[in-house]
């Protein structure tokens, strides 16, 4: 075993030095591997905690969402609607909720308009979310008009900013009471946008759901689960979007890792026969070389993740946000909780590693069997 | 020491341009000898070398080092005896370039794991044997002619052989550098080790070190002296 460790020893020694022998060109290979690694581990580490990020948020959010449907669109809850609701079984609790969409013409960019279910903001008072506070310079005490699509000019005073925590969700909210909404919207008495429920029981939501559908046949219930899910499958969506553009980047590293290894220069053959003459057996020459590539890869991977990690978590992905984070004009801007997944980093390291030392090992492989007699020839 | 027997080397066995570099030798080496192989290009010298250093296999014949046919063994044996028993001087050195003296005299002895110390005091002491101490951290490309030879020689004793095969080892050298080899060999010939080189240098093989000469021609032995 000691011997076993002193001839690996030696083996990674003679490596290190082939690398510094070459510098130029194992460092050109070493950057555009740490670029490739960097990129492909922002996009997922970026996703990733996105939607870890819209689970969080949503977590505190009701399990079910009763919306009413007129013609397949979205519709008001009429009066008497509540009452029916309550009488099914497993509700714990149910609430109507006001809510509504804004067109700002001075950013333009849609707000969305909200009566809080609890504390809402006293009347003539608005809370906004931290989008809103910057695109419009505003803050706390402030006061601010909107013109409202009767053409009426409503002013409100910025009684506080909602905190950044919850900017993903949160960033163009307008929160103020129901009396102002109603006013603001002509919204009719008694009318709601959609209800939200609690059910008490996890497993008895999609039972609950069911029963919705029976007691009012034009009611659309939403579920909390089915929300996480679009939201998963958006970041999917955007990722899968990302990691296409990025696909050019992953072919030309390939064709670039290929030449590297199928090319084995004049020299380096040399080398090998040399090496072989003197007494190295086709194992160690293959050995030396695989930890060739795998220092190589190994150092291009940590170097590109943690890149990848400081631009993610610290630099808040800077370079794919636009096309990763936002779906309104109004762009979220949070510091993600810093999240690695295990089986990510697996996979990343699956398809960037072992790819690159598989293409560099068989042509090693070829030039190692190569007769040791071909060195007193050159 | 070692016996050849009916040996034949072909290259491109089979194909259009075959060709038979060797073609029926007969020798035994001696031990503790100098012996020379001499002939012109093409005569098959250092198809020879190369089959009795174990870097290639005959096409034909038997190879017997201390009695024990070796000639069948696989590749892994072969390495191995070459690493233990055999030491090599390279007509063109094939030192590695980008390493010092220092680390190219050391190569051979990386695959038995001998510790790092060891075989630098060992490398430091054939390095002062010929006089190259003060250039033993020096690259080997920066070295003259003489000088990587004899780092070449180190690296062939590094792991103690019994025999010293050496190609061609004044091609690369003028007059006063190959008078300067000769000294080397005889040193290493008192040390009792085997030596078998080609040349047709006759600073070498008119040399009083070589006890032996045998003459080659279109892969055959035509001749001793």
């Amino acid at each position: 075993m000691k011997l076993w460790l002193a001839k690996q020893r030696y083996l990674i020694d003679f490596t290190l030095a082939s690398l510094a022998r070459r510098k130029t060109r194992n460092l050109g290979l070493l950057l555009v591997y740490t670029l490739l690694v960097f990129m492909l581990a922002s996009v997922t580490l970026y996703t990733h905690a996105l939607r870890q990020e819209a689970a969080r948020v949503l977590a505190a959010s009701p399990e079910v969402i009763v919306q009413r449907m007129v013609a397949g669109r979205h519709d008001l809850i009429p009066p008497g609607y509540m009452e029916k609701i309550g009488r099914i079984r497993g509700v714990q609790k149910m609430e109507g909720r006001l809510w509504g969409y804004y067109y700002d013409a001075v950013t333009k960019a849609n707000y969305t308009f909200m009566v809080p279910a609890g504390n809402p903001p006293a009347a003539g008072e608005i809370v906004v979310g931290p989008a809103l506070e910057r695109s419009r310079g505003l803050a706390k005490d402030n006061g601010i008009s909107f013109r409202s699509y009767s053409g009426k000019l409503h002013t409100f005073i910025v009684a506080d900013v909602l905190p950044q925590a919850s900017e993903l969700v949160s960033a163009d909210l307008v929160l103020m009471s129901e009396q102002n909404f109603r006013a603001f919207f002509d919204y009719p008495v008694g009318h709601y946008t959609d209800i939200a429920l609690s059910v008490a029981n996890p497993q008895e939501v999609r039972n609950v759901a069911v029963k919705l559908g029976a007691a009012l046949p034009d009611a659309r219930p939403i579920l909390r689960d089915e929300v996480l899910r679009t939201y998963a499958s958006i970041y999917d969506w955007r990722e899968g979007i990302v990691l296409a553009l990025l696909s050019a980047a992953i072919l030309a590293f390939g064709i670039l890792a290929w030449e590297k290894a199928s090319g084995l220069s004049a020299e380096e053959k040399r080398e090998i026969g040399i090496l072989k003459a003197i007494g190295w057996e086709t194992g160690d020459v293959i050995k030396m070389k695989f930890w060739e590539g795998l220092l190589i890869s190994l150092t291009a991977f940590l170097a590109g993740f943690v890149a990848a990690y400081v631009h993610v978590f610290h630099f808040a992905a800077s370079l794919f946000e636009p096309v990763l984070k936002g779906w309104a004009v109004l762009y979220p801007r949070f510091q993600l909780t810093p999240h690695i997944d295990g089986l990510q980093v697996a996979t990343l390291f699956f398809f960037t590693v072992v790819p690159y030392a598989a293409a560099v090992l068989v042509p090693i492989w070829k030039a190692a069997i190569t007769d040791p007699d071909s060195v007193m020839r050159s | 020491m070692i016996e050849l027997s009916g040996i034949r080397k072909a290259f491109n066995q089979g194909h259009d341009n075959e060709y038979w570099a060797l073609d029926g030798i007969d020798l035994s080496i001696e031990a503790k000898k100098v012996t020379a192989l001499r002939g012109p290009s093409g005569s098959g010298k250092t198809t020879l070398l190369t089959i009795v250093g174990c870097l290639a296999r005959p096409t034909e014949g038997r190879v017997r080092l201390l009695g024990e046919d070796i000639s069948g063994l696989p590749e892994r044996f072969l390495t191995e005896i070459r690493r233990k028993r055999f030491g090599f001087i390279f007509q063109q050195f094939n030192l590695i370039k980008g390493l010092s003296a220092l680390d190219n005299i050391i190569l051979p002895a990386y695959p038995t794991g001998r510790p790092r110390r060891e075989l630098l005091e060992r490398a430091e002491e054939l390095l002062a044997g010929l006089k190259l101490g003060h250039r033993r951290h020096a690259k080997v490309e920066w070295l003259s002619g003489g000088e990587q030879q004899r780092v070449a020689i180190c690296r062939a004793l590094i792991n103690d052989p019994e025999l010293v095969i050496a190609d061609e080892p004044t091609a690369n050298l003028d007059t006063h550098l190959s008078r300067e080899f000769m000294g080397i060999l005889e040193g290493l010939a008192d040390q009792g080790r085997t030596i078998l080189l080609t040349s047709h240098d006759p600073l070498v093989v008119e040399s009083d070190v070589v006890q032996r000469v045998i003459d080659m021609r279109d892969g055959k032995l035509i001749d001793e002296h």
